[in-house]
C-alpha cells in the first residue's frame, strides 16, 4: 500500500512542480509547427532568462481557448495569431496595449491603429489555391485562374477547403469573398462552391497538403504550405486567383494582467524587431516591416498588390455572425445536390 | 526426549492488528476517495455543466431543448446510430465466427491468429482510419476497388469494424471457451445434428455474450471520434461534435449535453446486460467437462478460410499503416525513408509526445495494477465493512458504463472548475494517469477478481488464525499466486495508456501531450505520414511490451510449475 | 516423543450466542462448555449452524450477541489474530506457493530462524512427515496435506484447535484411519478441540462429547453413548443412527398402547402422553430363547444381508401396514420371508416423544 503512494507522490512532484529559475512564458500561437523551433531558439538566445512554453493550435481553437479563459487567462502573450482574432480579444478588453521598441519601423497597415497598439503585426499570409498538376492531367481538369472558376461542375468533389470556424485561413477566405463579391453574392458563391467541396478540414495547411499528395487535386489554402510543399517537390501549381487574395496579419499581443508582464513585453519587442523579421522572411513574402522581405521564387513579384483591401474591423466585428451563418449553411449537411 | 517445550512465541497480535486496520480500512477508504474523485465527481460535473446555462457555453435547459430539437442534432444522431448499428451488425457475426474457429474447431496456428486479431488493440483508433485513407482514399492503393472514395459513412464503418473487432472477439472467446462436453455427448447420443446441437446448446449459452458484444461495439463506436476525424470527411457524428464543441469552440455546456446523450446507450446496454445476467445466472456447473472438438476436415477448412481472410485484412490494414509511414512522399515518391519519424519539426508534439506516452503508460500500468489489484483483494477477501465493500464494488463498475470521451469531458468540467483545489492537477501527467486508470478500471478489476476468486476462500482465515497480518499474507501468498493475472493487468493498462485518446484529448497540456493525441493533431494538420509514423511507433511499443510481459508471465509460470501442478484452474 | 508440544489446553465457554443473516437465524441462543483437553464434535445437517458457530469462535464471523471465553479471557470481540487458536479447514487452505516448511512456519513470526526450523521439524515429526520440508502441497497426497495443515495449525502452540469437516475431502478408506490418528494426537497433546462434522460415524469415533445441532440450536450435548442410547429429541434420534417409529397412546405411567399391543415402558422412557415411540433396530430380538417383556407376534417381510449382520424388515401382527426394522447377528436371523416369528421390544430400549 505504501509503495504506490510513494510512486504517486513522485509523479506529483515530477509533473506538478516546476523548479525553474527561468521565467516560464506561456505563449499561445497558431503559427505553423515547423516555424516554432526557430522562433523559440532565436528569442531565448536573445533573452536567456526566459523560456517559452508553446500552446499551439489552429487559429479558431486558440481564439476560442483565449475567449473561454477570459476570466482566468493561462496565456501570458500571443505570438502569431490572426489580427482579426486579436481584434476580438481587444474588444473583450483582454489585451494590454503596448508599444514595442521597433514600433516605428512597422508599416501602419500592419498594426492596431490605437496608440499604443493592442497588437502589432509580424507578417501577412494570404489565400492561395494549391493545384496538383499531375492529378489534373490524369483527371483532365483545367487549371482554374479565379475563385469563380472553382464553381465549375468539372471540379465536383475535387476541392478541399478549411472550415472557417476552426481555421484562420478558412475565415479569411470567407471574409474576403463576402468583401469582394458583396454579402449576397458572396454567400451565393459559397453555395455554388459547396457543391464542389470534397471535404471541409480543420486546418488551413491541410488542404494544400491533401492537394500535394493528390488526395484532392485542389486545395484552398495559403501560400506558406504551398511554397514549402513545392520546395519539397510536390507537383503543385500555386494559383493566385485574379479577383484578389483574402489575407490576414499574423500578429503579437500581450495579455492583460499577466504575472509575467516584463517577459511578455520583451517577447513583443522581439516579435516586432528586425531580427525577428529576418526569421519571418524565410517563410513569408510580405512582412510588417517594409523593405526586409525577399521575393520568393514560387510567388510572383507583384504578390503584395494582389491582396484585397481588407476591412479588419468589419471582419472581426462580423466574425460571429459569419461563422453562425456558415455553420448553418454548410456544416452538418451532407446532402449535396 | 525434550523437556517442557513451550516455544517463546511473541504474541504480535496487536501490531498485526493495527497494521491490518491500516491496510484494510485505509486501503478501502483510499479507494473510496479515488473512485469518488476520479469517477463520481467528474460524472456529476457533466450534469452540472450540461444543465447550468453560462453565457457562451451552450449549456442549460433551454440550450438542451434547442439542441435536441435542432435538425443538425437529428442528423448527427441519425449518423451516429446508423454507423454504430452497422458496425455492430458487421463485427459481432465476424467475431463470433472467429471466436468459434479458435475455441470449437481444430484449425492450426490458433496462437498466431489470436495474436493477429489483437492488433487493433495495440494502436489508437486513428490507425485503421489512416490505413484506410492510404488504401481506399483518392490516391489509395486499392482505390480502384471502390466506386467512390472512402471518406464518409463507409470509411467510418470500416475503420470502426477493425478497431472494435478484438473487443467483441474477447467477449465471445471467453463465452465460447466455456462448454460442457457432456451436453454435446448427450446431444449426439440422441442423434442431434451439429446444427441442432448449436441451436440448442451453443447458442443459448452464448447469446448473452453476443448481446454484450453488440452493446460494447455499439458503445465504442458511437463514442469514438478517432476514426471519424480521419476518414469521416463531411459525414459527421455526435462524438466528433462533442470534441469540436469542447476543443474547437470551447463550448463546454454543449459538449456536456452531447456527452450526456452519448452516455445513454452505454448506460442502457449496461443496465440490460446486468439485468440479463441476474435473470440467467451462471449456467455452467462446476463439474463441466472440458469440451474437445471432434476432428472434421470440412468444418476446419471453412473456418480456416474465414480466419485467414480476417487476419489478411488486419495484416493488410496494419501493414499499410507501417508502410505508409516509411514512404517519402505519397504517392509520387514511393522510396522508403524515416523522414516521417523526424517528429521534432512537425506539429503535434514530436518525440516529447512519445516520451510522455511512455511515462503515462508506465505509471498507469504500475500504479494502476497495484491499486486495482489491491483494491480488488480488499473487496473480495475481507468480510468486514460490508457497506463499504458494496459501495466500492458498485462504484468500480461505473467506469464500464462511461465512455472515455464522456469521462474526459467530466474531468475537464470538474478539475477546471473555479475554486476546485484539485485544479492544480489540470493538464498534469498525474491527472492523465488518474483518468486513464479510472477509464480502464473495471476490466482490470474484473481480471483481478476472477483470479482472486479462484483462490481458496479460507486462505485469509488460515493466515489470520496463524496470527499473520493480512498485508503480509497478501504480499507473500496472494500476489505470487496471482502473478500471471497481475501481469495481464499491467499489460492491459500499459497498452490502454499508450493508445488512449478519447479522454486524454481533453486533458493534455503542451508539456504532457501524448503520442496518440499527436497522431490526431498531425492528421488534423494534414501530416498524414507523420500520423502514420507515430501510430506505428505506438503499435510497435504496445506489441513489444505485450510480448515482453507474455514472456515474463510464462517465465513466472514455469518457475512456479512445481507448486502449480495441482493448483485449481491452471 | 515430545509430550508437551502445546500449552495445556484451555477450557472454552460459549454463552448465549445469537447470529442472524437477514431473516435467517443461524444461531439461536447457543451455549456450550468445552472442558480443557476435551474433544467436542458439532454434529448436524448442513445449515444447522455448526459451521457458523465455529466461525464465530474463530472470529471469522461476528455474533450478534453472546459471549465467548477461551481460558480466562473474554474473546467475544477480539479479531481472529488475537484469539489464540489453530484451525484446520475442510480444504486445508495450504498456501500452494509455499513449501511444507514455509507453510508450517507461517505463523511462527517473531521467532529466530533456528527456532522456527526446530519447531517445524518437531511438528513434522509429530505428524510423521519428516523429510517433506521442501515439497509443495501440490506434491502431497490428500492425507499428507491434511497432516501438514494440522502441523501448521498446531505450530504456534494454540490453546484451542478448531477442525472444520477435516475428513470430508478424503477417501472413505483413509478416513477412519486418519480419524483414529487425529484422535490419538489430540489426546496426546491434550489440546482442547472443537470439530465440525456432518458425519455421525466420525463424531462417534472421535468425540468426548457431541453437540447435535439443528436449526441453530443445540438439541443435545452429551457423550456419544448417551446421544445414541438416550436421544433427547426426535431429531437427535432420527439424525444419529437408525430407528423405528411407532404411533402410541399412553395408558399409564408404565404402559403405552401401540396398535393392538400394550407395551411396557421403562421409568425414564419419557413423559409424552401420545405421539411417537422410538426403538433402535438392534435393540429388537427375534424369537428370544427366554421369555422377555413386550413380546409380540410378527411376520417377516424381507431380509438383507449386510456382511457382519443382517437387516430384517417385519410387520407386527397387531400393527399391520407399518414395517419395522431389526438388526441382528446373521445366526440369529430367521431364514425365510413370510415366516411367522416373535419379536421382543425391551422396555429400556423404548422412548416416547410427543
Amino acid at each position: 500500500m505504501f509503495k504506490p503512494l510513494a510512486l504517486v507522490a513522485a509523479v506529483l512532484t515530477a509533473f506538478s512542480l516546476n523548479a525553474f529559475a527561468k521565467t516560464e512564458l506561456t505563449v499561445y500561437t497558431a503559427l505553423e509547427a515547423e516555424q516554432l523551433k526557430t522562433y523559440k531558439q532565436a528569442f531565448e538566445k536573445a533573452n536567456p532568462d526566459i523560456e517559452i512554453k508553446w500552446v499551439r493550435d489552429s487559429t479558431g481553437i486558440i481564439t476560442a481557448k483565449l475567449l473561454a479563459e477570459k476570466d482566468r487567462p493561462h496565456a501570458d502573450v500571443v505570438w502569431g495569431l490572426a489580427a482579426s482574432s486579436l481584434a476580438i480579444l481587444d474588444q473583450q478588453g483582454m489585451l494590454d496595449n503596448y508599444a514595442p521598441k521597433d514600433l516605428d519601423k512597422i508599416g501602419k497597415n500592419y498594426r492596431d491603429a490605437a496608440n499604443p497598439p493592442a497588437w502589432v503585426g509580424m507578417d501577412v499570409w494570404a489565400a492561395t489555391i494549391c493545384f496538383n498538376t499531375v492529378e489534373a492531367e490524369k483527371q483532365g481538369l483545367s487549371k482554374p485562374v479565379s475563385w469563380q472558376d472553382l464553381t465549375k461542375p468539372e471540379y465536383k468533389g475535387k476541392i478541399v477547403m478549411p472550415n472557417p470556424a476552426s481555421s484562420g485561413t478558412g475565415f479569411l477566405d470567407v471574409s474576403a469573398w463576402l468583401q469582394t463579391f458583396g454579402e449576397k453574392q458572396g454567400w451565393q458563391y459559397m453555395d455554388d462552391l459547396h457543391q464542389n467541396i470534397g471535404q471541409y478540414v480543420h486546418s488551413g495547411s491541410k488542404p494544400c497538403k491533401l492537394a500535394a499528395s493528390g488526395e484532392f487535386p485542389i486545395g484552398i489554402s495559403f501560400e506558406y504550405p504551398a511554397v514549402q510543399l513545392k520546395r519539397q517537390g510536390a507537383p503543385l501549381d500555386i494559383i493566385l486567383p485574379k479577383e484578389g487574395l483574402g489575407w490576414d496579419i499574423e500578429a503579437t499581443a500581450v495579455i492583460k494582467g499577466t504575472p509575467h508582464a516584463d517577459a511578455a513585453k520583451k517577447l513583443a519587442d522581439f516579435s516586432a524587431s528586425t531580427a525577428a523579421m529576418d526569421l519571418y522572411k524565410e517563410n513569408f513574402a510580405v512582412l510588417a516591416q517594409p523593405g526586409i522581405a525577399k521575393p520568393q521564387t514560387e510567388l510572383p513579384a507583384d504578390y503584395e498588390q494582389r491582396l484585397i483591401k481588407n476591412d479588419f474591423a468589419w471582419a472581426s466585428k462580423s466574425r460571429d455572425s459569419i461563422l453562425t451563418e456558415w455553420r448553418k449553411r454548410y456544416d452538418g449537411k451532407s446532402e449535396k445536390q | 526426549m525434550a523437556a517442557e517445550m513451550t516455544l517463546p512465541i511473541p504474541r504480535q497480535a496487536s501490531r498485526a492488528e493495527t497494521g491490518d486496520r491500516i491496510f484494510v480500512l485505509g486501503g478501502k477508504l483510499l479507494w473510496l476517495l479515488l473512485l469518488g474523485v476520479a469517477v463520481l465527481l467528474p460524472l456529476l460535473a457533466i450534469f452540472w455543466r450540461g444543465f447550468s446555462s453560462d453565457a457562451g457555453q451552450g449549456g442549460g435547459l433551454v440550450a438542451a431543448r434547442e439542441l435536441v430539437t435542432s435538425a443538425n442534432f437529428h442528423w448527427l444522431l441519425g449518423n451516429s446510430l446508423k454507423v454504430s448499428l452497422s458496425v455492430a451488425a458487421i463485427v459481432v457475426p465476424l467475431a463470433y465466427l472467429f471466436a468459434y474457429a479458435l475455441q470449437r474447431t481444430l484449425i492450426p496456428g490458433k496462437a498466431i491468429w489470436r495474436g493477429l486479431s489483437l492488433l487493433p488493440l495495440m494502436a489508437p483508433s486513428m490507425l485503421p482510419g489512416i490505413a484506410l485513407v492510404y488504401l481506399f482514399g483518392n490516391q489509395g492503393m486499392l482505390r480502384g476497388l471502390l466506386s467512390d472514395n472512402i471518406y464518409g459513412f463507409w470509411g467510418i464503418v470500416l475503420g470502426e469494424v477493425i478497431y472494435t473487432f478484438p473487443h467483441a472477439l474477447m467477449i465471445l472467446l471467453s463465452a465460447l471457451s466455456l462448454a460442457d462436453a457432456r451436453l454435446f455427448d448427450a446431444a449426439s447420443s440422441m442423434g442431434a445434428s451439429p446444427a441442432r446441437a448449436f441451436r440448442s446448446i451453443t447458442w443459448p449459452a452464448t447469446r448473452q455474450a453476443v448481446f454484450a458484444a453488440f452493446c460494447l461495439v455499439f458503445t465504442l463506436t458511437i463514442t469514438d471520434f478517432g476514426v471519424p476525424v480521419v476518414v469521416g470527411g463531411d459525414y459527421q457524428v455526435l462524438a466528433l461534435e462533442a470534441y469540436k464543441a469542447v476543443v474547437g469552440q470551447q463550448q463546454f455546456g454543449r459538449g456536456a449535453l452531447i456527452g450526456m446523450v452519448l452516455l445513454l446507450p452505454a448506460l442502457f446496454s449496461f443496465g440490460v446486460d446486468a439485468w440479463l445476467r441476474r435473470r440467467h445466472g451462471d449456467s455452467m456447473s462446476g463439474r463441466a467437462q472440458v469440451f474437445q472438438p471432434a476432428p472434421s476436415r470440412l468444418r476446419d477448412a471453412c473456418y480456416l478460410a474465414i480466419v485467414l481472410l480476417i487476419c489478411a485484412v488486419l495484416l493488410l490494414v496494419f501493414g499499410m499503416a507501417v508502410y505508409s509511414s516509411l514512404v517519402k512522399f505519397w504517392p509520387y515518391n514511393l522510396s522508403l525513408s524515416l523522414n516521417h519519424y523526424q517528429f521534432e519539426d512537425t506539429a503535434g508534439g514530436g518525440w516529447l509526445a512519445y516520451r510522455n506516452s511512455l511515462t503515462m503508460a508506465l505509471c498507469t500500468a504500475l500504479i494502476g495494477s497495484v491499486l486495482i489489484f489491491t483494491g480488488a483483494y480488499l473487496m473480495e477477501k475481507t468480510k468486514s465493512q460490508k457497506g463499504l465493500n458494496l459501495a466500492l464494488r458498485m462504484l468500480s463498475f461505473v467506469p464500464m458504463a462511461v465512455p472515455g470521451l464522456v469521462l474526459g469531458l467530466g474531468y475537464v468540467f470538474f478539475f477546471n472548475l473555479n475554486g476546485n483545489p484539485l485544479h492544480v492537477f489540470y493538464g498534469t501527467m498525474t491527472l492523465l494517469v488518474v483518468c486513464t486508470i479510472a477509464h480502464y478500471l473495471t476490466t482490470a478489476q474484473m481480471t483481478a477478481t476472477t483470479a482472486l476468486r479462484q483462490l481458496d476462500s479460507e486462505f485469509e482465515a488460515a493466515a489470520l488464525s496463524l496470527k499473520a497480518p493480512l498485508y503480509r499474507h497478501y504480499l507473500r501468498v496472494t500476489v505470487p499466486i496471482c502473478l500471471p493475472a497481475l501481469l495481464d493487468i499491467v499489460r492491459y493498462l500499459f497498452v490502454s495508456g499508450m493508445t488512449t485518446v478519447s479522454a486524454a484529448i481533453f486533458l493534455y497540456s503542451p508539456d504532457t501531450i501524448l503520442a496518440a493525441v499527436a497522431v490526431l493533431n498531425m492528421d488534423d494538420a494534414g501530416n498524414v505520414g507523420g500520423a502514420a509514423a507515430m501510430s506505428t511507433l505506438i503499435l510497435f511499443t504496445s506489441v513489444s511490451v505485450s510480448l515482453l510481459l507474455a514472456w515474463a508471465s510464462r517465465g513466472a509460470l514455469r518457475r512456479s510449475q512445481a507448486w502449480r501442478q495441482t493448483a485449481p484452474g491452471q | 516423543m515430545n509430550t508437551a508440544l502445546t500449552h495445556p489446553g484451555a477450557p472454552m465457554t460459549v454463552r448465549g450466542i445469537q447470529k442472524r443473516f437477514g431473516a435467517f437465524t443461524a444461531l439461536d441462543n447457543v451455549s456450550l462448555d468445552v472442558a480443557a483437553g476435551e474433544l467436542v464434535c458439532l454434529l448436524g445437517p448442513s445449515g444447522c449452524g455448526k459451521t457458523t458457530l465455529l466461525r464465530c469462535i474463530a472470529g471469522l464471523e461476528r455474533q450478534d450477541s453472546g459471549e465467548l471465553r477461551l481460558g480466562n479471557r473474554d474473546v467475544s470481540l477480539l479479531p481472529p489474530q488475537a484469539r489464540d487458536y489453530g484451525i484446520l479447514f475442510q480444504s486445508y487452505a495450504l498456501f500452494p506457493n509455499l513449501t511444507v516448511e514455509a507453510n508450517i512456519g507461517y505463523g511462527l513470526t517473531g521467532s529466530g530462524r533456528d527456532e522456527v526450523r526446530k519447531r517445524v521439524g518437531q511438528m513434522l515429526e509429530l505428524v510423521g512427515l519428516l523429510g517433506s520440508e521442501k515439497k509443495y502441497p501440490g506434491q502431497l497426497s490428500g492425507g499428507q496435506q491434511q497432516r501438514v495443515a494440522l502441523a501448521r495449525a498446531l505450530a504456534p502452540a494454540p490453546s484451542l484447535l478448531l477442525l472444520d469437516e477435516p475428513m470430508s475431502a478424503l477417501d472413505a478408506r483413509v478416513r477412519e484411519h486418519l480419524c483414529t490418528e487425529l484422535r490419538q494426537l489430540q489426546r496426546r497433546l491434550g489440546i482442547t478441540t472443537l470439530m465440525v462434522t456432518h458425519n455421525q460415524d466420525e463424531a462417534m469415533l472421535m468425540a468426548d462429547r457431541i453437540a447435535v445441532m439443528n436449526n441453530g440450536k443445540v438439541e443435545q450435548y452429551a457423550t456419544p453413548q448417551e446421544i445414541y442410547d438416550r436421544p433427547a429429541t426426535p431429531f437427535v434420534a432420527e439424525f444419529v443412527g437408525q430407528g423405528n417409529w411407532l404411533p402410541f397412546n399412553r395408558n399409564s405411567a408404565s404402559h403405552a398402547q401401540v396398535g393392538g399391543m400394550n407395551m411396557r415402558l421403562a421409568d425414564d422412557a419419557g413423559v409424552a402422553t401420545s405421539g411417537r415411540l422410538f426403538c433402535r433396530p438392534e435393540a429388537i430380538s427375534v424369537n428370544p430363547p427366554v421369555h422377555e417383556e413386550n413380546l409380540f407376534p410378527a411376520k417377516v417381510r424381507e431380509i438383507t444381508f449386510l456382511g457382519n449382520r443382517c437387516r430384517m424388515s417385519f410387520e407386527l401382527e397387531q400393527l399391520p401396514g407399518h414395517p419395522l426394522l431389526a438388526e441382528l447377528a446373521p445366526e440369529a436371523m430367521p431364514r425365510l420371508g413370510g415366516q411367522e416369528i416373535w419379536v421382543a421390544l425391551p422396555p429400556r430400549s423404548l422412548q416416547v416423544f410427543a
